[in-house]
């Protein structure tokens, strides 16, 4: 039952095969029982059992307010959550609890589905491996799957996986069947990458198209809603209801269309996909490259029109997203200042000393890292140089694909992160800064454009992890974006991961057949 | 151990299955029978390993580009100690170690490689929204009357205000400055 779709759980809800409050329970169950993963900053249970029976009564009644009635989800400490604590994964909002939720979060309560908790990230989603915030790092469900324990000969409490990051705990929660869906935040490609690195569908879709009312800023003109899910027709339900203009944020756009399901048949003849040659990047695995190949072949032998096209300033995107993300940070974290919500220091000389000393304990390395850096890049000789130099190579990037798009091509195909995940002790051989220049190699440039990008579970590698590819769309093809990714699930062959005695056992008193089995 | 425990039904799950891919086709194949076109793409998957597939000459199969090289790069630029100290005014955090200061440096030295992209006649880009008018909604209050909710979230209060420490007091000198803050540690 765990690793059903949205869509057969909710009609499971309606035949009465089983209830929200049942359901809710087994996902309860199952997040104690996966807890050395530390996929959760804070679960709610006594909530989520209340808002289930409140889902099985309308159920009962006969009036469910939706696909989604009934459903568990996770939600990323950094959307606000009305009286539930937000902590960033940060001292410094350790005892924080917001007396109003993010839309994106409020529109899923309005559809009736069951909050199940708050999930675990890098400090204030500044990082690429969930390794860096204040409650520990995530484990990566991979880790203990026997694809990983056998293929790679390795014990899965010493050699484990990373999630990678920032998103890692919706990543980790979806993966291991705790919820159906999740939020994570993307500014860079912090919900991409971990749910490459966890084999789940990851989406990012275009900028402005979601709220981000309610979201903790990072940086405000690249931030974007994450989904992630176990299916693509998942995350399009999901944007569906999440999607639209927000009155509470003036930097949302009108939704092109409605989006409830994607078609069952999508045709690929006449589609153009580019493959940019410029994300083949120094370090890029092999089994990555094979698969690219691969699912290139995949579309070509379907009748797709698949080209290689170029992307000139890729290599730059990094570095302009490392500047512009920096200065932004500079100036979203001085709102933490003890003053009016967050941790205080007790040292109370001067106002000054009191914020130095607040965030000196609030903040990690990395963040007053950043801070620093960000600092640097705005000040007044280097403003222009740095700065302003970033943001014209911004323009560039987008011009890039501004130009493989307005030429016809209908969708990009790369991959999403250079390999596979690595080990937690090797991951943190290098620093964070290091280690976020590598894995968000080719997530950040959709950010910096704007654009719709969707990573989708490939293959497993020969130790036994995710592989996933992204594909990469025009603003506001979202739509068309999650059709073609649809189309490339169902040929892919992804072996998810999955309970299989709680699928088997759905299967048998439920009746229900899994179309991408949770057996593989 | 607890861990291991933990994981004992995903363990279950992947021995059957992933651990034998011929078991797996033979349990499953009720279910992929529906999409025939999942089983071809697992058995070439099995079938034939990664190396010998032949590669799409449309993906590159080598990388297509290097990290700018040094020599096209300006000086290494060092911070020297007042800025040091005008930065960690600036920001309100602390370079805490030398470590601290490295990381900025390596930090320029990263973003030094945007000085080989020609800009010239390029306008700066503030947000990807720039072409379209964006929603505004009217210039009236629609919600408020919270002031008591959000002065429950501050440390500390005093009827409707914030209390902050004396304020206009420079923060002092930067080696009191560190032995203040290392005080300060949790």
């Amino acid at each position: 039952m765990l690793g059903l779709t949205l869509k057969e759980v909710s009609s499971a809800f309606r035949e009465g095969r089983i209830s929200p409050t049942e359901l809710c329970r087994k996902c309860l169950n199952r997040i104690k029982k996966t807890r050395p993963l530390n996929a959760y900053i804070t679960v709610t249970e006594e909530l989520s059992l209340k808002q289930a029976q409140q889902s099985e009564a309308r159920l009962r009644r006969g009036v469910p307010k939706g696909p989604l009635d009934g459903i568990p989800f996770a939600v990323k400490d950094n959307f606000c959550t009305a009286n539930i604590r937000t902590t960033c994964a940060s001292k410094m909002l350790e005892g924080y609890t917001p007396p109003y939720n993010a839309t994106v979060v409020q529109k899923l309560l309005d559809q009736g589905a069951v909050l199940m908790g708050k999930t675990n990230m890098d400090e204030f989603a500044m990082g690429s491996g969930s390794t860096d915030g204040t409650f520990g790092p995530v484990r990566n469900p991979w880790s203990y799957a026997a694809s990983y324990r056998t293929q790679a000969g390795a014990a899965p409490d010493s050699d484990w996986v990373i999630t990678g990051g920032s998103s890692g705990g919706s990543a980790a929660a979806v993966a291991s069947l705790t919820s159906y869906l999740a939020l994570g935040s993307d500014t860079g490609g912090s919900t991409r990458n971990p749910g490459a690195l966890c084999g789940v569908v990851a989406l990012k879709p275009t900028y402005g198209l979601v709220s981000r009312h309610g979201l903790i800023p990072l940086v405000n003109s690249m931030d974007v809603p994450g989904i992630i899910t176990r299916s693509v027709n998942d995350a399009a339900i999901v944007l569906g209801v999440l999607q639209g203009i927000d009155v509470k944020d003036s930097t949302t756009v009108p939704a092109p269309s409605a989006l409830v399901e994607l078609p069952e048949d999508f045709d690929v003849r006449n589609l153009r996909v580019g493959i940019p040659k410029e994300y083949h990047a120094p370090g890029l695995s092999e089994e990555t490259v094979a698969q690219w190949s691969r699912v290139a072949d995949l579309f070509e032998r379907a009748g797709a029109r698949v080209e290689q096209v170029s992307l000139p300033h890729t290599q730059y995107s990094i570095v302009c997203y490392h500047i512009l993300c920096c200065a932004e940070v500079a100036s979203n974290m001085a709102r933490f200042d003890g003053l009016e919500y967050g941790h205080r220091s007790e040292m109370e000389s001067s106002t000054e000393v009191m914020y130095a000393s607040t965030r000196h304990e609030g903040f990690n390395d990395v963040v007053r890292g950043r801070i620093l850096s960000g600092n640097y890049f705005l000040l007044r000789h280097n403003y222009q140089q740095y700065f302003l130099k970033a943001q014209k190579v911004r323009r560039l990037i987008a011009d890039d694909f501004g130009r493989v798009f307005g030429s016809g091509v209908d969708v990009l195909l790369t991959p999403t992160t250079l390999t596979d995940a690595v080990r937690y002790y090797d991951f943190t051989q290098e620093d964070n800064r290091t280690r976020s220049t590598q894995e968000d190699i080719f997530t950040q440039p959709a950010n910096m454009a704007g654009l719709p990008a969707v990573s989708v579970p490939t293959a497993l590698s020969r130790r036994g992890l995710p592989i996933g590819l992204q594909l990469i769309g025009p603003a506001l093809e979202d739509k068309k974006l999650l059709c073609v990714a649809r189309w490339m699930e169902q040929r892919v062959g992804f072996p998810s991961i999955s309970d299989w005695d709680g699928s088997q056992e759905s299967r048998n008193d439920a009746g229900v057949t899994r179309e991408q089995t949770s057996a593989v | 151990m607890a861990t291991m425990s933990a994981f004992h039904t995903l363990r279950g799950v992947s021995l059957e299955t992933i651990g034998s891919s011929c078991n797996l086709w033979r349990n499953n194949v009720y279910s992929l029978t529906t999409k025939s076109c999942r089983l071809r793409c697992l058995q070439s998957r099995i079938l034939r390993p990664f190396s010998s597939r032949q590669h799409n000459p449309k993906v590159p199969e080598v990388p297509t580009w290097e990290p700018a090289p040094e020599e096209q790069l300006p000086p290494p630029t060092k911070i020297p100690v007042d800025l040091v100290d005008k930065l960690e005014r600036l920001a309100l955090v602390d370079f805490r170690t030398k470590q601290g200061l490295e990381c900025l440096e390596k930090a320029i030295r990263f973003a030094d490689q945007l000085h080989v992209v020609d800009t010239s006649g390029v306008e700066p880009m503030d947000s990807v929204l720039e072409d379209r008018a964006l929603y505004l909604r009217d210039d009236t209050a629609t919600e408020g009357d919270c002031a008591e909710e959000l002065l429950k979230l501050a440390k500390n209060t005093v009827e409707e205000y914030f209390v902050a420490p004396p304020g206009n007091i420079p923060l002092p000198k930067r080696e009191e400055r560190t032995a203040m803050l290392r005080h300060s540690e949790f």
